[in-house]
């Protein structure tokens, strides 16, 4: 078990010493906030259904997550190339014990960012419910933990950095834009709702939406039974994957 | 052999259809200075990474301090210290932080840990850069943090993947007190691989020399000089492995990359 804890306290200090990467990952979520924030607003509102930074902030904290998750999880890759993952990989640790240290330590990293995006979005006029504050939490740590599993998951059979863009481009954006994170899920097209059915970060977006406003789409209890079976799942396949690597 | 530490039975690394390690079986007496030498691209990394458990073998058996190190790998695991051909450390945490991550992994209590973490930074002269950040660290600092970081919890036998390579004169020297020491005073078996032939010449008790995936000789100093008729070590070396050059393989990955593009993947 302590080898659980030095893995995630090696993530968080590596992430502490990054003020680039810290920074960085702000400017995204930023953007989005005020370029969709006041560019689709008035249409939104226009529409009848209120508040767009009020339906966007949830969407924009759960992208920062994913993005952050994804990112923290792929990180094994450089570990890979610069040498370090053999230090972990010969020491007498099961290998599931080093997988999951290292989806904590990104998770817990993730979950942070995703509060401070709650935080900035409440700047742009984000006016969040709290009474439902720890399970929106929850919510955010339960995408948090599927997204590094994840990053871990891919980077375990990945041999370099170079098929990263394609995972981008592929799977991640994707995932975000067809989550719901800045459209609402009722009276869509039945192609795009069967997508965003399917979509894991979908039923993170409704949670945290539903716990901070208020406005969930299948219910609490649909969204966290989703996502708990599907971190179990996915920390499954990772430990698997991360078990297999040979340097 | 009556006290082997490492036992190789016929092993065999195939990448595809290129065999790396070749059908070989050697053993290591326990205490022993054991030099594997051989050009690049011989095999030596790829046995090295086999024994300590980052590889699978195609096939063969290897025994480490009496453990059966491809089915009891955590026992063997403990059994041994490491220090990789390339870099392994964590460049963003500082030396001291980097020990410490080690001696939890290797379960080594707090006050064990304090104590030995401080011995072995004194040892190789880096206890006052103990909070530095790695990546500040020269080529040579690096290693001599390597080395200590892999012995850190008493292991039976040090692996070292070309120690030395690309250090000064007096760093390798350094090095080399340090590892003899360890030999004479505490037991440790030490299985070293290196190109500057000086250094398996005068430090090692026995010498393997691998070429192409087979080893091809193995004895003392004074067997393989007798054998091939010669009077220093790299005459005899040169005349064993032959004098045409090879390429210096990029790292595994590298390799692998490589590989997978001849093979149209
Ligand atoms: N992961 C790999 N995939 C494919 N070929 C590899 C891999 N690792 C090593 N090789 C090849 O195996 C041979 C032996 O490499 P290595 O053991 O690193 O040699 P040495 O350490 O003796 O220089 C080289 O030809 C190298 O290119
Ligand atoms: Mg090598």
């Amino acid at each position: 078990m302590n080898a659980i804890y030095i893995l995630w306290l090696r993530e968080l200090k590596r992430y502490s010493r990054s003020r680039s990467r810290m920074i960085g990952s702000l400017g995204q979520p930023i953007l989005f906030l005020f370029a969709l924030g006041f560019g689709l607003g008035p249409v939104f509102q226009r529409a009848g259904q209120g508040n767009y930074f009020q339906f966007l902030g949830p969407g924009v904290i759960a992208m920062s997550i994913l993005f952050t998750a994804i990112f923290g999880g792929i990180q094994v890759i450089w570990d890979k190339q610069f040498g370090f993952l053999k230090e972990t990989l010969v020491a007498p640790v099961p290998r599931w014990q080093i997988m999951l240290g290292k989806t904590f330590g990104g998770a817990t990293i993730a979950v942070l960012q995703g509060v401070v995006v709650l935080i900035l979005a409440t700047i742009f006029g984000f006016r969040p419910e709290l009474g439902l504050l720890v399970l929106a939490l929850t919510f955010m740590l339960l995408i948090a933990l599927f997204f590094t599993g994840l990053g871990i998951s891919i980077a375990s059979v990945l041999a370099d950095i170079n098929g990263f863009q394609i995972i981008m481009n592929f799977l991640v954006q994707p995932v975000f834009f067809l989550s719901g994170a800045l459209f609402p899920l009722n009276n869509l097209p039945k192609v795009i709702s069967n997508i965003t059915a399917v979509d894991p970060l979908t039923y993170g977006v409704d949670g945290i939406r539903g716990t901070l406003t208020g406005a969930s789409h299948f219910g609490l209890a649909i969204d966290i039974t989703v996502l708990l079976i599907l971190v179990m799942i996915i920390l499954t396949i990772g430990a698997t994957l991360f078990s297999r690597i040979e340097a | 052999m009556p006290d082997a530490i490492v036992e190789v039975s016929h092993l065999t690394k195939r990448f595809g259809d290129f065999t790396a390690v070749n059908d070989v079986s050697f053993s290591v007496a326990r205490g022993q200075i054991f030099a594997f030498l051989g050009p690049n691209g011989a095999g030596k990394s790829t046995t090295i990474k086999i024994l300590t458990t980052l590889l699978n073998p195609t096939a063969g058996e290897i025994t480490l301090n009496g453990f059966d190190a491809l089915h009891d790998k955590d026992n063997a695991r403990k059994s041994f210290g490491i220090v990789f051909q390339d870099q392994s450390l964590d460049d963003e945490l500082t030396a001291y932080e980097n020990m410490e991550f080690h001696a939890v992994l290797y379960g080594i209590n707090t006050e064990v840990r304090k104590k030995n973490i401080h011995e072995l930074l004194v040892l190789v002269e880096l206890w006052d850069r103990k909070d530095s950040l790695v990546k500040t660290f020269s080529g040579g600092m690096k290693r001599r943090l390597e080395i200590a970081r892999g012995l850190l919890h008493h292991p039976k036998i040090f692996f070292l993947d070309e120690p030395t390579q690309g250090l000064d004169p007096q760093t390798r020297n350094h090095i080399w007190h340090y590892v003899k020491n360890l030999s004479e005073e505490k037991g440790v078996t030490i299985f070293f691989t290196t190109h500057y032939l000086e250094e398996a010449q005068e430090y090692a008790q026995r010498i393997a020399i691998m070429d192409h995936g087979n080893i091809i000789t193995e004895g003392t100093l004074e067997d393989i000089l007798k054998k091939t008729g010669e009077k220093t070590l790299e005459a005899a070396f040169l005349k064993l492995t032959g004098s045409d050059i090879r390429e210096e393989s990029a790292s595994s990955l590298e390799a692998m990359r490589r590989h997978r593009q001849m093979r149209g993947h």
